[in-house]
């Protein structure tokens, strides 16, 4: 391996020891890349294909145009789904994003410890989103977690039932995901601080700016690439997000904190709807797509204006 | 009255002595060059002056005032940094008024500054621009505009040309000092290069490992550097400097190099009275590579001294050549006129200035006559 690398870089080659020297390369590299293009793509096809046939238990051939998915637009599921989807998606995104510029601003103080406090926020991430989840619902079972704990210590009047309070639901889903997810936000933004030229920060100081307005109108502006970074990453998570809520709250009380996702599975292995479970994915990926193609766009137009 | 005035100023940085006991008074309207190889302390004595960092010891005064203990804003002084450091979200008028703003001058006050500053760098047209639209040329002067607006009692300047092109930076060295020349500034400037500090500077400190080893105006920097260090720093190609033996001849001194060699060289000196004491002891001789030339030439004055030298290598540079040859033994730079090409290995002969001939204590290194 080491010895095809190190020919790689070496020009002058002749061509065909060449070919056969980086074949463990080509192997490596493309394919495990044309399998998993040929899968996504292929499975891709193949559910919007379903979407569009009255298939149920079993995949059937036929044509039943837009039926599935007036179905499933016009279904209480789907609609609380859709609604809780806004209402997660962007709490959670707004949320994580100032808990992570306001953990890497505090880390970005030159404290000491510093890289233990680092490892400590990003740690959540390495935890799978299932773990997350089921801790998370013995944290706020109100019988076991938090509320039990405080009554113990002799505050009795505490109530703190949101897992199992329709209203509230939602966000504990909000808490659990931005306790997992905020450390990511954090690592990008103190990247970002980082890479700051210290010589602005003493021209502002030299200029008379305190700390306050050294971040707001320096600093601060400098992020906003890396905030849309954040935010579009965030967003994918949320739209696709499925394991956390399955394991919190499943999405009860009731369908209370009913997700797209959630609403696919149980049509598609619950409800034996094939048909109808493939509309709602592909409803799914529709949404990813309104956030993904303008991202993928500005990403276009900023390297084409910075070039 | 003294612009700025540095009383035995130290720094450390743990065990690390940066800065050991800096005296320096700087008066105003001086445009005077920091200058000195990199890790010299040179940009850390001028952080320390801006307020940017903290003295270990010493004190600070700037228009009179003790400032150890004022931030940096409250100095009266304005900073041009090295990779110009200009806010990268703001426009270039932004920027310049970005002070102002911080200092609550009203709006009417600031547009008259910054079209008065604008007129004077000539960079109205850049105004409403970011400063990743801008050349490296065009974001240099932004930055000297950001300092200029604020009419400050003592510029700062932290190596500013040297992200720029050998060209550009020509250009732009001239236009500093024009600049200089015009608004009467009192100027702080940090380099490594001493061809900046020669050509812009009314007056040049030389530091080296964290002391000033020169303070005085650029032709005595040149002409009597007050050390080896000074001497081998300052010039380009740096004066020529080796091991000689002082001699006393017909009551007058004479510097004999190689002394003993078949090929040894004897040199008469005039006015050299300081050195006396050293008659007859080592010395070390320094010779500014442009006090050799050609056989041909005639220094003015006295009758030409020449030598004839082995010539080791030939370096023609389009103005000039330069001729590495060997004096008495001893390696030597020569810059002769550019047709001129002495065949390498070969001999050949060399008039030399001798007037300008400076000699080193060898134990102190320091500046004997």
């Amino acid at each position: 391996m080491t010895d095809a690398v190190s020919t790689a870089t070496r020009p002058g080659r002749p061509a065909i020891s060449g070919v056969v020297r980086r074949l463990p390369e080509y192997l490596m590299i493309w394919v495990p890349l044309l399998f998993s293009a040929a899968h996504l793509v292929s499975f891709s096809l193949w559910t919007i294909w379903i979407s569009f046939t009255p298939s149920t238990l079993v995949p059937v051939s036929g044509w039943v145009g837009l039926r599935n998915y007036t179905a499933v637009m016009a279904s209480r599921n789907w609609q609380i789904a859709f609604d809780n989807l806004l209402l997660f998606g962007s709490a959670f995104v707004l949320l994580s994003l100032v808990t992570g510029l306001v953990l890497a601003i505090l880390l970005d103080q030159r404290i000491r410890g510093e890289n233990v406090l680092r490892s400590i926020f990003l740690y959540p991430l390495a935890v799978s989103f299932v773990v997350t989840g089921t801790v998370w619902s013995w944290l706020l079972n109100p019988g076991i977690g938090i509320q039990k704990l405080v009554h113990d210590l002799g505050w009795t009047s505490f109530r703190f039932d949101w897992l199992v309070n329709r209203d509230m639901a939602i966000w504990t889903i909000v808490i659990a995901a931005i306790w997992q997810s905020s450390g990511f936000a954090m690592a990008l933004f103190l990247a970002g601080l980082r890479s700051v030229d210290a010589d602005i920060i003493k021209a502002a100081q030299i200029d008379g700016a305190g700390p306050i307005r050294i971040y707001r109108r320096v600093i601060l502006p400098t992020l906003w690439p890396i905030t849309i970074t954040v935010v579009v990453v965030q967003l994918q998570f949320a739209i696709s997000a499925f394991d956390l809520v399955r394991a919190l709250t499943n999405g009860g009380p009731g369908i209370a904190t009913q997700l797209p996702a959630l609403v696919v599975y149980d049509l598609m292995f619950q409800r034996g709807l094939l048909g109808r479970g493939a509309a709602a994915a592909v409803l799914m990926l529709l949404i990813l797509l309104a956030v993904l193609l303008p991202y993928a766009a500005w990403r276009y137009f900023r390297r084409a204006t910075h070039a | 009255m003294a612009a700025l005035s540095i009383r035995a100023l130290s720094k450390r940085y743990a065990n690390l002595e940066v800065l050991k006991g800096i005296d320096l008074d700087i008066e105003s309207g001086e445009f005077t060059v920091l200058v000195g190889p990199s890790g010299c302390g040179k940009s850390t004595l001028l952080n320390i002056v801006a307020g940017l960092d903290r003295a270990s010891d010493g004190t600070i005064e700037i228009g009179g005032r003790i400032v150890n203990d004022v931030p940096p804003k409250d100095r009266d002084i304005a900073m041009v940094f090295q990779s110009y450091a200009l806010y990268p979200s703001m426009t270039v008028r932004q920027n310049i008024t970005f002070g102002m703003e911080c200092r609550h001058v009203p709006k009417a006050e600031q547009e008259k500054a910054v079209a008065n500053v604008a007129k004077l760098l000539q960079i109205e047209p850049l105004l409403g621009r970011k400063p990743s639209q801008l050349s490296g040329g065009q974001r240099q002067r932004v930055a000297m505009g950001r300092a200029l607006v604020r009419d400050p009692l003592l510029f700062l300047f932290d190596e500013p040309l040297s992200n720029l092109d050998a060209k550009l930076r020509v250009e732009m060295r001239m236009e500093i000092k024009r600049l200089h020349q015009r608004i009467g500034a009192t100027i702080v400037y940090v380099t490594h290069d001493q061809v900046e500090a020669m050509t812009m500077a009314t007056r040049i400190a030389v530091m080296h490992q964290g002391e000033v080893q020169q303070f005085a105006d650029p032709d005595t920097v040149y002409r009597y550097p007050a050390n080896l260090f000074v001497a081998r720093f300052m010039g380009s190609p740096p004066m020529n400097t080796m091991r000689a033996r002082l001699e006393a001849e017909n009551g007058g001194p004479v510097v004999v190099i190689g002394a003993g060699r078949p090929d040894e060289v004897r040199l008469r000196l005039r006015g050299y009275d300081a050195a006396a004491p050293f008659v007859g002891r080592e010395v070390v001789l320094g010779i500014r590579p442009e006090c050799i030339a050609e056989g041909s030439r005639v220094f003015a004055g006295d009758a030409p001294i020449i030598v004839n030298a082995p010539v080791e290598m030939v370096e023609p540079t389009g103005a000039e050549t330069i001729v590495l040859l060997r004096l008495g033994g001893e390696p030597a730079m020569a810059r002769i006129t550019p047709d001129i090409r002495p065949t390498p290995g070969a001999s050949a002969a060399f008039a030399l200035d001798t007037r300008r001939i400076c000699l080193f204590d060898p134990e102190t290194e320091r500046l004997i006559a």
